[in-house]
């Protein structure tokens, strides 16, 4: 049965409190009724601190600075974009290692308005220095990515989402996978977007790879890909161009062009599905497929 | 713990750090709560800033940390020669600690309104690790608690029950905004509330000694004009 990234959260979680003692979850009233099991699985390494996010933070960062292995986790504007500076101070700066896990990005929340929306999350969060943006495409590979990250050490962004793709891949964050050839154009499809991508790019003559790291990314990987002239097309689950300047450092040493098939940089005022939302801003397979061909033609 | 230097030599190896001069009072406000809470309440040693059994102590203004490092030096912390390059380029003294750089110190503060969210989740940490005994005090000024993560904290504290934890508030009247009457604020939230002269180091002492059940908050009250 595939099960949705959230659930997987609280399975893999639990799995992990029980089995290791330092580990910790911290949450601010979201998720908690599917947490039950592990507040009494985990006493005291369990805390709902209620709707306050900066001591979300706050709180998983003492945690971490004590040892323990720790998740945060909310809804992608709440866990993100109100305790940024948490973010920063409490973890990146005191060099602390801790998941932060969101749901809900970049439109999940399709009728609650703008509010609830976060696709600037991962530009906001390659701004820290040393902070890491995984986003995975499955249950799965959301699983594996969680299990890597809680025991990695480092400040590390899990975006999970409601949207995944029916195939699971290696998801290995660091490494790009190439899915098939072509000749025009290499489309990077980052975490759920990949079966919209490939859907899109059916007919076109160009390579599709996927990735789930933005930070670490797999700078050698796509290089050995792109050739000597190459054009990359991203398609990214957050704001367009979140990935320039990633892509413009991994491919520093030749000319390249890059075109983004993103978010529009504007506010979500409209309210529906995130079927919906997709349709509207380019993001469903037509208008994904729109965007490659008008960049290939560009 | 060395304990062969005093306050007075503490006090007069201040005059060792200058640039500084904006956060003076900020600096000479936490002197005596620094030097009790050092001398007498932390169970901790320099020889060993990182002991799993310490106390830890968290300085959650970050400014003026003058009588900060003044006190660390004086406990053996570190050398007191490195007071004198304060503020210089390639020491490790700056204008707000930095817990990489200076022994002893647990938190990189300088941004208001941080230390006591963290608090949290380092006595939540002990009390899980069944160190409940050790003791969390975190540093905050009068204009800190215009921060509203503060206030987040102090709701969330009463209500984990967290009796390690300790706010000690140096209320040198300098926030723009009225802040007190303390004890009837914090007492609203649900702590326990001590008030106490912030260069009275025997009060200083008393207040600062667990009263076991609820978080603790100790308000060192320094008047104007007397910093």
């Amino acid at each position: 049965m595939v099960i949705d990234m959230r659930t997987q959260l609280v399975r893999t979680s639990t799995e992990l409190l029980e089995a290791d003692h330092h580990m910790a979850v911290v949450l601010a009233d979201i998720s908690v009724d599917r947490f039950e099991p592990a507040f009494t699985a985990a006493p005291g390494r369990v805390v709902n601190v209620g709707i306050m996010e900066q001591t979300l933070i706050g709180v998983a960062a003492g945690f971490a600075m004590e040892g323990f292995r720790v998740v945060a986790h909310s809804i992608a504007p709440f866990l993100v974009e109100r305790p940024l500076e948490q973010i920063k101070v409490d973890f990146a700066y005191q060099g602390l290692g801790g998941t932060l896990v969101s749901i809900g990005a970049p439109y999940d929340y399709g009728t609650e308005g703008g509010t609830h929306h976060a696709p600037g999350d991962v530009q906001e969060l390659l701004a820290i220095p040393g902070a890491e943006v995984i986003v995975p495409g499955t249950a799965r590979e959301f699983d594996a990515v969680l299990r890597a990250s809680v025991v990695n050490g480092r400040l590390t962004y899990v975006r999970a989402s409601i949207e995944q793709n029916e195939r699971s891949h290696g998801a290995t964050p660091g490494r790009l996978e190439v899915l098939r050839g072509g000749s025009r154009a290499v489309v990077l499809a980052v975490g759920p977007m990949l079966d919209r991508t490939l859907e899109a790019c059916a007919d076109l003559d160009v390579t599709v790879a996927y990735v789930v790291g933005i930070r670490p990314f797999d700078a050698d990987g796509l290089a050995a890909v792109v050739g000597d002239r190459p054009l990359v097309i991203s398609v990214e689950p957050f704001y367009e161009g979140t990935m320039a300047a990633i892509l413009t450092e991994a491919l520093r040493s030749v000319p390249a062009r890059f075109v983004s098939v993103g978010v529009p940089r504007r506010f979500v005022t409209a309210y529906g599905t995130p079927a919906e939302h997709d349709a509207d801003l380019g993001m469903d397979v037509a208008g994904i497929r729109r965007r490659v061909t008008a960049a290939l033609e560009g | 713990m060395d304990t062969r230097l005093g306050i007075d030599h503490v006090r007069a190896s201040l005059a060792r750090m200058t640039g500084d001069e904006k956060h003076e009072e900020s600096s000479t406000s936490t002197l005596d709560a620094l030097w009790v809470l050092y001398d007498r309440i932390l169970r901790v040693d320099p020889s060993e800033p990182t002991d799993p059994d310490r106390d830890r102590f968290i300085l959650s203004k970050g400014h003026g940390p003058a009588a900060y490092y003044a006190v660390l030096a004086a406990k053996g912390f570190f050398p007191e020669e490195e007071l004198a390059g304060f503020l210089t380029w390639g020491n490790a003294l700056g204008s707000h600690p930095d817990r990489h750089q200076v022994p002893g110190v647990e938190a990189s503060t300088g941004s208001l309104g941080h230390g006591l969210p963290i608090g949290i989740g380092v006595a939540l940490a002990l009390r899980a690790e069944g160190r409940s005994d050790r003791r969390v005090i975190v540093l905050c000024g009068d204009a800190e608690l215009n921060e509203g993560s503060n206030w987040e904290a102090i709701l969330l504290a009463p209500s984990l029950e967290l009796s390690a934890l300790t706010l000690l508030l140096i209320d040198n009247h300098s926030s723009s905004i009225p802040m007190g009457p303390w004890r009837e604020r914090l007492g609203a939230f649900g702590w326990d509330v001590a008030v106490v002269g912030g260069h009275d180091r025997d009060a200083l002492e008393a207040a600062l000694a667990l009263r076991p059940g609820r978080p603790n908050a100790v308000i060192a009250d320094i008047p104007e004009g007397e910093w």
